[in-house]
């Protein structure tokens, strides 16, 4: 399993974690390229349904990615979004699906080291659970 | 409103173990505004069920579509085009009102309830619902200042408090608020206290559930 390459689809604030990824690529961090980043206008708008999306269309990992608790440009739309995270990795749980797939993450625009730093970190942990089960069944 | 839950995710797939094509509908109801079986809820739920069945390498399609109500023989009768493709089991996501139009509509078919139907009631916060109402038949609740001792006494008690009364709370559970408690506090509150006291006759139970399942007919109304 050493050689497999995990996609993951980031859902990015655009106050945030979206300028976080444009800071870290100015700053030229590397980091793992797994990543395919999906804009979206504040974590708020996340919906459980982007994710099952993603995870049916072959996604091994999913994370959101939030301004700082108490930063949210919409007052609450991260305290929203990590609420559908946590339900949609309990649903996950009870059909048998790894809830590690799916994450959230807090960040600033100004942190793109700490936005590198938990891209590479997800995607250690995606690495480490192997590919989704779903990509059987979509190659089948 | 009426209320409903999901039922849990391993009830579900118990029904549909071994099928292949699945029909899953909503209603447009109840149920979307209670967030439990409106076409979002419909949407996840299929899309769980197909990621439990290709996780275990299992075919399952599930279609999804959604009604503007379940209770409406009109609406129910939209579903005919779909349900002649051939389903081996359609899973209702309204409340029980909904798999018995199904069912009766369809009756070939195995109609199978994804939601639980929980109770008659409303909206405290988004995300919170609360029991409000218990179907009597015979509403009084103007005797209790507009809230209901039916519904939302433990008891269903007609003249309160009883002594599980506590600091507001009812003896049942502290999450449950005393509703005589309430029904005190406001006719105290309004300076009506003198409307309270009187001792309530014992009520007409004669139009609630005691004398079986219940019909309305309206005859103005009936073609």
């Amino acid at each position: 399993m050493s050689d497999f390459e995990p996609k993951i689809i980031a859902f990015c604030c655009q106050y945030c974690a979206y300028n976080a990824a444009d800071t870290a690529g100015s700053m030229r961090l590397q980091y793992t390229p797994n990543v395919e980043i999906v804009l979206i206008p504040c974590s708020g708008r996340f919906d459980v349904i982007l994710a099952l999306k993603a995870l049916e269309s072959g996604a091994d990992g999913v994370y959101v990615a939030g301004c700082l608790e108490g930063g949210c440009h919409f007052l609450d739309g991260n305290i929203r979004a990590r609420k559908r995270v946590v339900y949609l990795q309990n649903e996950l749980k009870k059909i048998g699906l790894e809830p590690e797939r799916l994450a959230m993450v807090n960040v600033s625009a100004s942190q793109g080291p700490q936005f590198a730093a938990y891209v590479d970190e997800f995607a250690g942990v995606v690495k480490g659970l192997g590919p989704s089960p779903i990509k059987k069944h979509l190659a089948a | 409103m009426i209320i409903c839950e999901r039922k849990p995710i391993d009830e579900i797939k118990s029904f549909i173990d071994g099928k292949k094509k699945v029909l899953l509908v909503g209603c447009r109801g109840c149920v979307t505004v209670c967030n439990a079986g409106g076409t979002k809820e419909v949407e996840i739920l299929a899309a769980l069920l197909r990621l439990d069945a290709q996780k275990d390498g299992k075919e399952l399609t599930v279609d999804e579509f959604t009604l503007e109500r379940q209770c409406d023989p009109e609406y129910v009768d939209e579903l005919a085009d779909l349900v002649s493709k051939g389903y081996d089991a359609i899973l209702s996501m309204a409340c029980s009102v909904g798999p018995q139009f199904l069912s009766r509509r369809y009756p070939k078919e195995r109609v199978y309830p994804s939601l639980n139907t929980c109770f008659i009631g409303g909206a405290l916060a988004h995300g919170v619902w609360a029991e409000h109402c218990q179907a009597c038949g015979n509403c009084v609740i103007h005797i209790y200042g507009g809230l209901c001792p039916v519904s939302r006494c433990s008891k269903s008690i007609m003249n309160g408090p009883c002594g599980g009364s506590s600091n507001g709370v009812c003896e049942i559970s502290k999450e449950v608020e005393c509703v005589w408690h309430l029904i005190a506090s406001k006719f105290m509150d309004e300076g009506r206290l003198a409307e309270f006291a009187p001792i309530q006759p014992i009520k007409d139970w004669s139009k609630s559930r005691d004398g079986g399942p219940r019909k309305i007919v309206r005859e103005e109304l009936v073609k």
